[in-house]
């Protein structure tokens, strides 16, 4: 199941509001990779053994287990590829993004 | 669904890697491995940029961005104030680059080793300088180009056998590990965790850009590179026990290895066949401390 | 000695992270604290790191993970340390760390010489600078104090031999009052995994500027609180610190502007001189990172004219202290006659004689020919 986490970009007004010491006080889920992408996976459920690979192997932690099967977070896949490489059923195709 | 590795991620999206990076893969893993009770010490690396600017992280545990020479003592200096404060559980770990801890880190790392100072110290290797832009380390590997050996001047000197360095000091934990063997990257992580002393874990991580591979190559390149015994994945405890991890069904000719990567495709014959020459007596030599240590 | 005033105020402060190097003359600071720390006279983990630059790192790590950390160094191991210096002020960690004022090599030299502190006064740490051994022990004690309120670095600089080597009668204060006076460091953000963050990322131009004002803003807050600190400090055990020594300084027609063990040869000078009827004074800065601009301004409003002595030099550019007075006094007094004297370099003694004639000198002239006047030097 996919953990729901909360993501807004922070903006100080000034000074006072910067921490002290250089310090993080937020995640990176603004940032949305999903934009970097030429070509997009799609997966085959008909041909999907459910193995995990594809999970596995994101370097993105953009697939995520629902429903025991592989589901792309489109907003952060980045395109690499690897999934599709990997998958033993070969079920993923790598899909040119529509313009 | 059966998963070969626990579900819960500590290292979120968003991040700044590029497509296919190794390191991430490498990041992921090991987290799954440590947990949450966990603080990283990264120095200057390509992480340091990953893990996004501030005000902001990816990651679900904390991190001390530490100056670049500095990981190992950082992580030791972590390590002794946390204990001082009533907290002796935390695991404290340096996450370092290849430049961090075969160059600029090695003589922190040395004397952290030397002290035998409880930390885990990682080390994920893609060969390079790639942060700054690709240039040579002294794990990049013979033949291969780089921003600062270019390719009538390549990179002619052997990859540094850091775990022999490692070795020599004694430590209780040494063990090479591969993003292409996520499932033993784990178990080396998780069996490292609980071991007291100084432990160091040199992780394989290719980086497409700089080693002018397609970004799903990744994993692919990390099981070749334990296939044909380049990078042999294997364990050695207190400096004199070796342990091999994945045994070699059957070793390909390296130029297999070579060619699906744009820093080697300049080689001559020659120069290949002295690389496997090299990779063929490194093999030798661990095979006999392995068998050495039965 | 004054290393052992050292390592006794570092004892007494409870340090909790002590990680060192050796380097002539610290080498009996560390000495005594490993000691302290094998019999536990002081619980604390002593890191016996590999070179100064690994000592300060560890020491950043350890203030960041909310433990007291002391390190002791000198000349090369505090140039070693340099880019971490940076680190401890930016980051906002409140290390503590003893500097024996030692020449820079080359040559090698291991005698006093201020260039290799004041080398780093760029870098954001308060400095302090004693002349005696029961000062040391005072100021370390203090300095932990204003630290950690700040979280601003510090660094108490001792003279090597002059004052590190040197044994003078100590009041070591009992321990149980020194923990009414300091308690326990308990900052508000640590690293700890209770409460994720990542420290010192990537900063772009949209936050560095506001992050360094606010470390300047709160540096600007020391001169008051090391003031008040100094005041409670004497409240509970008699004696009082401050950012200057005056001497003789109400009525004196010329005041000498000095530092460290010179500062107090200089009194004895003065003494010496006022019994001949020169009305001269002494302006001892204990406290040179925050510059006391209000309290030196104040000090020479009835003054006719000002020496000052610095036992180091700014290579194309002047004495530091002398070129941080004129500064002071620039839209304050253009007229009062700063002379600026240069002495004692890589451990040359520094008599009463040699004030002698610095005092003789400054009074002769109408006001300095001269950028530099070089005391001493075989020409």
């Amino acid at each position: 199941m996919k953990k729901e986490k909360q993501a807004k970009e922070i903006i100080f007004k000034s000074e006072k509001e910067v921490p002290l010491m250089p310090m993080s006080v937020g995640n990176m889920l603004w940032n949305k990779t999903g934009g970097w992408r030429n070509i997009r996976p799609v997966i085959d459920f008909e041909n999907c053994i459910q193995c995990g690979i594809c999970w596995k192997f994101c370097p993105d932690a953009a697939i995520y287990i629902e429903n025991e099967r592989p589901v792309v977070d489109y907003v952060y896949c980045k395109g690499c590829g690897l999934c599709a490489e990997e998958c033993p059923s070969k079920c993923i195709a790598m899909v040119e993004e529509e313009k | 669904m059966r998963l070969s590795l626990p579900e819960e991620e500590l290292m979120g999206s968003g991040h700044r890697a590029c497509q296919g990076c190794g390191a991430t893969l490498a990041m992921r893993y090991a987290l799954k491995a440590l947990g949450q009770k966990t603080v990283l010490c990264i120095p200057a690396c390509c992480w340091s940029v990953i893990d996004g600017p501030f005000p902001y992280s990816s990651l679900d545990v904390p991190i001390y961005h530490c100056a670049f020479e500095t990981a190992a003592v950082s992580a030791s200096g972590v390590k002794a104030g946390l204990e001082m404060v009533g907290d002796p559980e935390t695991t404290v770990v340096a996450w370092a680059g290849d430049g961090g801890t075969f160059d600029i880190g090695i003589q922190a790392l040395s004397g952290v080793a030397e002290r035998n100072d409880d930390i885990l110290y990682i080390c994920y290797d893609n060969e390079a300088y790639m942060n700054t832009g690709i240039q040579r380390s002294s794990a990049t590997p013979y033949g291969s180009w780089t921003t600062t050996t270019p390719v009538k001047h390549f990179k002619n000197r052997p990859k540094k056998d850091m775990e022999a360095i490692m070795a020599a000091h004694r430590i209780p934990y040494i063990a090479t590990a591969s993003v292409g063997y996520p499932e033993d990257l784990f178990k080396k992580v998780k069996k490292a965790k609980d071991i007291k002393g100084t432990r160091f874990l040199h992780i394989y991580a290719p980086c497409p850009p700089g080693w002018r591979c397609r970004s799903e190559d990744t994993v692919k390149l990390s099981r070749m590179v334990v296939q044909n015994a380049i990078f042999p994945l294997y364990e050695i405890e207190w400096g004199e026990k070796y342990t091999l991890n994945i045994k070699i069904k059957e070793k390909k000719p390296i130029n297999d290895y070579l060619r699906i990567q744009g820093r080697f495709r300049h080689l001559k014959r020659e120069e290949v066949a002295y690389i496997q020459e090299e990779v063929d007596k490194k093999w030798e030599r661990l095979l006999a401390n392995v068998n050495g240590s039965q | 000695m004054g290393n052992h005033a050292l390592s006794y105020g570092a004892m007494l402060g409870r340090a909790q992270v002590i990680a060192a190097y050796p380097i002539t003359p610290q080498t009996q600071v560390v000495e005594l604290l490993s000691e302290m720390c094998a019999d536990k006279t002081l619980d604390a983990k002593f890191i016996k790191v590999e070179s100064e630059h690994s000592a300060m790192a560890a020491c950043l790590g350890a203030s960041l993970a909310g433990a007291r950390t002391f390190t002791a160094t000198s000349a090369q191991g505090l140039a070693l340390m340099h880019e971490l210096l940076h680190w401890a002020s930016g980051g906002r960690l409140p290390v503590v760390m003893g500097n024996i004022n030692r020449a820079m090599a080359p040559g090698w030299s291991i005698w006093s010489d201020q260039n290799d502190s004041l080398s780093q006064r760029d870098t954001g740490w308060i400095q302090f600078y004693c002349s005696n051994n029961q000062e040391v022990l005072d100021t370390v004690i203090q300095a932990f104090k204003v630290s950690e309120k700040l979280l601003i670095p510090s660094m108490v600089i001792l003279d090597a031999f002059t004052l590190s080597h040197t044994y003078e009668v100590v009041d070591v204060p009992e321990q149980a009052k020194v923990d009414k006076f300091l308690p326990p460091f308990k900052p508000e953000i640590t690293i700890t995994p209770d409460d994720p963050h990542a420290f010192g990322g990537l900063t772009g131009p949209e936050h560095y500027f506001e992050l360094r004002y606010k470390l300047q803003k709160d540096m600007e807050k020391a001169p008051a609180l090391i003031e008040e600190t100094g005041k409670e400090y004497e409240k509970m055990f008699g004696r009082y610190l401050g950012q200057v020594e005056e001497h003789c300084c109400d009525d004196a027609e010329l005041i000498l502007v000095t530092s460290g063990t010179m500062g107090s040869t200089a009194r004895v000078a003065v003494d010496m001189l006022r019994e001949e009827g020169i009305k001269v004074g002494n302006l001892r800065i204990k406290v040179f990172r925050p510059f006391p601009f209000e309290k030196v301004r104040n000090i020479f409003k009835n003054t006719k004219k000002v020496a000052v002595i610095d036992r180091n030099i700014s290579y194309g550019h002047h004495g530091m202290f002398f070129q941080e007075v004129k500064s002071a006094m620039y839209g304050f007094d253009h007229d009062l006659p700063i002379f600026g004297f240069i002495a004692g370099l890589g451990g040359r003694d520094i008599t009463p004689s040699t004030f002698r004639e610095i005092v003789e000198f400054s009074l002769e002239k109408n006001k300095p020919e001269e950028e530099i006047i070089w005391i001493g030097v075989n020409r």
